[in-house]
């Protein structure tokens, strides 16, 4: 078992001849996702050519539409490699096709298009789950790839990890690849996200593979505070968390668009102190994080 | 990027949103003459800085012809208030108003909605209000699909409190406010006070807009709006070259790939800080996932120009880019510096290929470069180094 993606999970990639689409789809397949084909309006009817991780060229075909690719692959997963201006109607169009799985990656959307795709993501009922945009995606380590994480870092094993930041995702994957993973998921940096650290918890708490989970929050909004809270009354499974920013001054965006202490909310303290309110052990520094983790489950 | 009042009053007019009419000074001479323009009668003299308070600060003023509107001017011009020196002035036209009120609307990130409120009290500090009597302030969540029509802007209005006739007057501007927060790609959008004149006018009297600079590509305009005076230079240098950095008050150079993982990599050096005479992180610089050489030779270069700086810390992953590309890139981005390369460096590599990224830096063995396994210890040295000077 894992969350939201898995062996069986069969994606495609809108944007697939850009630049990005066409490395991280070759990559993906190097990590043996089955991805399946993917979208481009002006490219329709042709193919791209790739390997996939038993050697063997694979040929992918590039459709008209989300809708379009569904119908002929079956696929349940799009990842979203589009440049910024163009993001929401790719979003829109996934969401329209109720795909069960969008992962949008892009970095610099606009704030009010990602508010728009997640109002109409609600009008659709939500038969679209979103991960990002502004995240690195989503692993079931050794079954799928949806993004562009490494895949050779980490190995299949019993800890869920849910992030708002893309390389700390990989930094944890690393620090603690002797336990491995059931799923990674970076949620992304942006204000408005799909995928929240509350919604990876629910899942994980739920996944019968997952035996303890690594949450790593940041600085700027409360999704972390309400993390907590939905910790202390829904998670029974042990929780080890991050939190990144303490020395990140008032005002100044770092990096993230949502990465931004704004008067007294969103300092990295407060969301330690909201988690450490709900038993979770918080560490210091991502190795410090990691090892509480081994403690836990030594 | 947050905007000047009267930058916002700008946006404002040109939405069709009522405001008053208003000159921007620098100098008191140009405040006279905007006040003469303004037609010579009672003005207001505004400190431009993108801080509250600056009326109890002394930075807002009336005077009652072009020669007082110079000296008060003269009065406000260079005031600091809360760390932010007046550098512009805003005249505005005296307004006869019978009522303040209170509107914004802004991006709620918990929701991932909007969220407009509104109340028949404005004029003071909004978080004491919503502290102190909530019930006075309307909240309505908007809809990022529908916004703020004339359907929501009745019912914005009718939260606030509002009685019909003035509601029926309030709610045109609202939408008005609304076409600003969209057309503009706002985060933001805040008026207070909004006030009603005796003659039944609803003006928007003070404006406070929030631009979000993702939108940059669509706004082609809003370039004209940044406050290059107001940057620091570096941050300025870092811009040009497209790095993402960020200037702070410290000793220890950070470079580091990915947002989470640089502030992070800025919180563990702070930690080492304190055992070493309290250094701490000089900057934030994110060089993203490539890494190339040209990429860390611009990085290494924009903190090498901060004075303060005494040793640096690259603290890179090897995800998608492996450790060996990463540490090609800082060999070759020591010898684009060459001699300008004057402080130690400290680097921490890990992820994938580290062992032959480890092994290029070993053979590199480059005077200024010490490596470390961890980034824990990666930070102590840095910190070590820099405490040393």
């Amino acid at each position: 078992m894992s969350i939201f993606l898995n062996s069986d999970s069969k994606i495609i990639v809108q944007g697939i001849t850009g630049g990005e689409g066409t490395k991280h789809t070759a990559r993906m397949l190097a990590a043996g996702s089955n991805v399946v084909g993917g979208v481009n309006a002006r490219k329709a009817g042709s193919t791209v050519k790739h390997t996939d991780k038993d050697g063997n060229e694979v040929e992918l075909p590039v459709f008209a539409s989300v809708s379009e690719a569904m119908e002929a692959t079956g696929a349940d997963v799009s990842v979203a490699f589009v440049p910024p201006a163009f993001s929401k109607d790719a979003a829109i169009e996934a969401i329209d096709a109720k795909i069960g799985l969008l992962v949008i990656i892009t970095e610099g959307i606009p704030v009010q298009d990602s508010a728009e795709v997640w109002a109409r993501a609600q009008a659709a009922g939500n038969a679209t789950r979103i991960i990002g945009p502004n995240c690195p995606g989503i692993i079931s380590p050794e079954q799928s790839l949806a993004g562009i994480i490494p895949a050779n870092i980490t190995k299949k094993g019993k800890l869920g990890l849910v992030s708002k930041s893309g390389t700390l995702t990989y930094q944890m994957m690393y620090e603690l690849r002797d336990l491995g993973f059931s799923t990674a998921i970076g949620i992304g940096g942006d204000p408005v996200i799909g995928t929240t650290h509350i919604d990876a918890l629910e899942a994980f708490e739920k996944d019968p593979e997952t035996e303890a989970i690594v949450m790593i929050g940041e600085i700027g909004g409360d999704a972390e505070e309400r993390a907590a809270d939905y910790i202390k009354e829904h998670v029974t499974k042990p929780v080890v968390g991050y939190v990144a920013g303490f020395t990140a001054p008032e005002g100044k965006t770092m990096g993230h668009a949502g990465a931004i202490v704004s008067g007294s909310s969103g300092t990295a303290q407060a969301k330690k102190e909201a988690l450490e309110a709900a038993g979770v052990k918080v560490g210091k520094t991502p190795t410090e994080t990691a090892e509480l983790m081994r403690e836990l489950l030594s | 990027m947050d905007l000047f009042e009267y930058q916002a009053r700008d946006l404002f007019e040109k939405h069709g949103v009522p405001v008053l009419k208003a000159k921007v000074a620098t100098t008191p001479a140009e405040a006279k003459k905007a006040a003469e323009d303004l037609g010579g009668g009672t003005v207001v003299v505004k400190s431009q800085v993108k801080i509250g308070g600056r009326g109890k600060a002394g930075g807002v003023k009336i005077a009652k012809n072009p020669d007082e509107a110079e000296a008060r001017a003269d009065e406000i011009l260079g005031l600091d208030i809360k760390g932010h020196v007046t550098e512009k002035v805003m005249i505005a036209e005296g307004a006869d108003i019978a009522e303040e009120y209170y509107f914004s609307v802004l991006l709620d990130r918990s929701n991932r909605t909007y969220l407009a409120m509104c109340s028949k009290e404005g004029g003071v500090e909004i978080e004491q209000l919503a502290e102190e009597r909530p019930e006075a302030l309307g909240k309505v969540p908007v809809n990022a699909i529908d916004g703020i029509d004339a359907a929501k802007a009745e019912e914005i209005a009718a939260a606030a409190g509002f009685d019909a006739e003035t509601a029926a007057k309030v709610a045109p501007v609202l939408t008005k406010l609304w076409t600003v927060f969209e057309e503009e790609d706002a985060t933001l959008v805040e008026v207070n006070p909004l006030v009603k004149t005796g003659a039944g006018e609803i003006i928007a009297l003070d404006g406070k807009v929030s631009l979000d600079d993702n939108a940059d590509f669509r706004q082609p305009e809003h370039a004209e709006l940044v406050d290059i005076s107001a940057e620091d230079p570096l941050e300025l240098k870092a811009k040009k070259l497209d790095l993402n950095y960020v200037k702070l008050d410290g000793q220890v150079g950070i470079i580091g790939n990915g947002a989470g993982l640089v502030m992070s990599t800025l919180d563990v050096v702070a930690y080492a800080g304190e055992k070493h005479g309290g250094v701490k992180p000089a900057n934030f610089l994110d060089i993203g996932g490539g890494a190339s050489a040209e990429v860390m030779a611009n990085g290494l270069d924009v903190i090498l120009g901060d004075d303060q700086v005494e040793s640096v810390f690259v603290n890179v992953f090897g995800g998608i880019t492996a450790c060996d590309e990463v540490a090609n890139g800082i060999v070759k981005a020591l010898e684009i510096l060459g001699d300008s390369a004057t402080k130690p460096l400290v680097v921490r590599l890990d992820g994938n290929n580290v062992e032959e990224g480890r092994k290029i830096l070993a053979d590199a063995d480059h005077a200024l470069v010490t490596l470390t396994d961890t980034m824990d210890g990666g930070a102590d040295k840095a910190a070590e180094l820099a405490a040393a000077k």
